[in-house]
């Protein structure tokens, strides 16, 4: 999810993508990776072009836990919730990250730096607990390397 | 040309193995090595515990793996083994002429994964030269579509996706449906957590998976096709994307494809997160475009799937398994596994085991076999108390049951399932209770809301298990959850809700005396649930070295220098820092 630039590339999608079957999700998505989250303004313009209404659009983006409503932080913490990290005490990695940061899950830091998500899995089960920081996996953490990784993205 | 190979899947790029590349490729091209040293990219081995690996293959033929390879260690590999010959056995963990971790491959056979780990995922070239396309070619030449049919009804492979329907039968459906337009559907929506085979198939050789989609919309005549990828897995996606354009250039994708007249065009769809979608039905939904919920079945997807057109849905693993069974022949395939079913399966095995990875073995292992020679037994010397199989649809696997052989059916009889392939592996220090809940807290959150027992039931029993591992649980809640279990199971549209209450059956069936102790003794075997634990210091242990007391987050454990301390009870929140950080192990956990 990084936020590019160019916010030309959702305007091409929607003009590439509207007389497409299915399309929905792929505009949301492109809207979200120019935007780094879907604004207001932008679920009106896939509803005018697709012809799908506003209400429908704003329950396929809640239904998916990929969307976002609200703009994140500049890095993305994804601390993963999956069953080999949970095992292995993926549970101190949040609490040290709530400790360092004073955030909760889906909650974004007041600089706007830091935002904290969960993910089911992020497939690096041998490494866990594993955490993501934007695109940066981090593995076989400790509540003391956490906290000196956060601190370096300070 | 010797021949150094770095591991990238994402377990060996998060391990550190993008630095080791860099460094590599950088110093090839400044000192100007291409003519001595080849230098590849190649996907997983399954070795996760031992990333990053990076590979030396000299011409003289040896091919040895070296492990948790650092910067200092690269230039080492770089200069003394690969360009000069030497010797850096310290550091191998595997030697294709036997020697490292033997056992974790000798009981393995590779089919799904023959590729992985060896060829560069990127180079189609290298795919064609290990036999790719071969089985394309063969089909499409020699082969009527019936005849493809059988040939994979004769092998006996089920859907590895995790229910396990025979694969020729679903082909042969979607093939006497009547109907223009059909569709091809790849799964690699890998929702489960703990599970990671089709990321690394994908990831390893994306190749094998589009020429067994290939070859299944040759046998069902199709001529469109959609792999849907999550969009967690960056990696896969990026590496399928590279050879779905190198396939279109080589003329084995797009039209007429090697002349034959066959014609056949595949599109990635990426998910958007949402694990209800690896249903089929919810899936093809999520392709349209609408929110992922499932529906009533029949109609079945091969009669009625993506816009209302046949469609065949199969999962990464299966379709992996099509060019061999091609290839090698029916029997060749069906000489592995039992009675019923037949071939490897591919497993992720994590947890407290010594060798986490990737492991692809044939039907019929056992589970103790798995875990003990594969997966070189349980970390610390710990005892081997319960696997968890299947993921949130599946269930724990007892210790005293791990003769069970991996076979659909006998796996279905403990309560688990087979599942797409994770395996969790558990020690006594994992409560049980606990695992159900967080299974629970899993399926609940995903839940799409459209049933309404699969909605609120497990949303109760979510209420229930918490309230048992805060010590709050009745001895009521034992009949009421298995009373909620079975209404969930029984009133659920799909998979998902059917599925649900696995993980907390399976426990209370073999760890009804860990849920009693949470409810009677308001105790925590495992010493897992917080509200349930007490931390006290042994006086005849404590040396008064007041490192405990400096690592307390809340400053409830006091005491003078060189006298023994003391733990405030009500101050403690029983985050267990003093019991790792007390070097004399002074701390006592109950």
């Amino acid at each position: 999810m990084k936020t590019t630039p160019s916010k030309k590339k959702f305007k091409v999608d929607l003009i590439n993508l509207k007389s497409q079957q299915g399309s929905l999700i792929k505009l949301l998505q492109s809207a979200q990776e120019t935007y780094g989250y879907i604004p207001e303004p932008a679920i009106y313009n896939i509803s005018e072009l697709v012809g799908i209404s506003p209400a429908e659009i704003y329950g396929v983006i809640t239904f998916y836990s990929q969307f976002r409503l609200k703009p994140l932080g500049k890095y993305v913490i994804k601390i993963c919730e999956g069953t080999a990290c949970h095992v292995n005490g993926a549970r101190e990695i949040l609490r040290a990250i709530k400790n360092e940061l004073g955030i909760g899950i889906d909650e974004t830091t007041d600089d706007g730096l830091f935002t904290m998500l969960s993910v089911a899995c992020l497939g690096c089960c041998s490494l866990s607990p594993v955490i993501m920081i934007n695109d940066k996996t981090y593995g076989k953490l400790t509540p003391e390397k956490i906290r000196s990784i956060l601190r370096e993205y300070k | 040309m010797n021949k150094i190979l770095v591991g990238m899947g994402t377990c060996g790029i998060s391990a550190g193995a993008d630095k080791v590349w860099k460094y590599l490729q950088a110093e090839v091209r400044e000192k100007q090595l291409e003519q001595e040293i080849q230098l590849e990219k190649t996907g997983c081995i399954g070795m996760c515990y031992r990333e990053p690996l990076v590979e030396v293959k000299l011409d003289d033929g040896t091919s040895k793996i070296y492990g948790q390879v650092d910067l200092l260690k690269a230039k080492e590999i770089l200069y003394d083994v690969a360009l000069d010959g030497k010797d850096r056995n310290q550091w191998i963990v595997y030697d294709y002429k036997q020697k490292g971790d033997v056992s974790f491959f000798s009981k393995q056979v590779r089919i799904v994964l023959r590729n992985c780990g060896l060829i560069n995922p990127e180079s189609i070239d290298d795919y064609i030269d290990h036999q790719g396309y071969q089985a394309l070619e063969t089909v499409l030449f020699d082969y009527s579509p019936t005849e493809v049919i059988d040939t994979v009804l004769d092998s006996g492979l089920r859907g590895r996706g995790g229910g396990g329907f025979p694969t020729g039968r679903k082909w042969m459906f979607t093939y006497q449906s009547p109907g223009e337009n059909k569709y091809i559907i790849c799964n690699a929506d890998e929702g489960d957590p703990g599970a990671f085979m089709d990321r690394s198939v994908l990831e390893g050789d994306p190749h094998s998976v589009i020429e067994g989609i290939l070859i299944c919309a040759y046998a069902v005549g199709a001529d469109q096709g959609y792999i849907y990828v999550r969009a967690e897995y960056p990696q896969a996606i990026q590496r399928l994307k590279v050879a779905i354009n190198q396939a279109l250039e080589r003329g084995y994708l797009g039209y007429n494809i090697l002349d034959s007249g066959f014609t056949f065009h595949l599109k990635i769809k990426e998910g958007a997160g949402a694990f209800v979608c690896g249903e089929e039905t919810a899936l093809m939904k999520s392709i349209e475009g609408e929110r992922g919920m499932p529906r009533v079945r029949p109609p079945f997807p091969a009669v009625k799937g993506l816009w209302g057109k046949p469609t065949n849905i199969n999962n990464v693993e299966t379709y992996a398994n099509v060019p061999w069974i091609i290839l090698n022949g029916p029997e060749k395939f069906s000489q592995y596994g039992t009675e019923r079913s037949k071939g490897t399966k591919v497993f992720a095995l994590a947890g407290k085991i010594n060798r986490s990875g990737l492991v692809e073995v044939p039907m019929g292992i056992t589970i103790k076999e798995i875990i003990y020679e594969v997966g070189g037994g349980l970390k610390q010397g710990k005892k081997f108390k319960a696997v968890q199989m299947g993921g949130p649809s599946g269930g724990c696997i007892p210790a005293q049951l791990e003769d069970t052989s991996i076979d659909y059916d006998e796996i279905i009889k403990t309560g688990a399932i087979m599942g797409s392939g994770g395996m969790v592996v558990m020690d006594e220090d994992s409560c049980m209770v606990d695992v159900a809940k967080y299974f629970l807290t899993f399926t609940q959150a995903e839940s799409c809301g459209k049933c309404t027992f699969c909605r609120i039931g497990t949303k109760r029993m979510l209420e229930i298990l918490t309230r048992i591992t805060e010590g709050e649980g009745k001895l009521e809640d034992i009949d009421l959850l298995i009373d909620l279990s079975e209404k969930i199971k029984s009133s659920s549209l799909c998979g998902l809700g059917q599925t649900a209450p696995n993980p907390v059956l399976t426990t209370l069936k073999y760890f009804r005396d860990e849920y009693e102790a949470h409810i009677v003794e308001k105790r925590c075997p495992a010493g897992v649930c917080k509200a349930l634990i007490t931390y006290r210091i042994d006086p005849d242990k404590c040396i008064g070295c007041t490192i405990c007391a400096k690592n307390c987050p809340v400053d409830a454990i006091t005491g003078e220098v060189k006298q023994v301390h003391k733990i405030d009870n009500h101050k403690c929140i029983a985050c267990g820092k003093c019991y790792l950080v007390c070097p004399r192990d002074a701390i006592i956990k109950e």
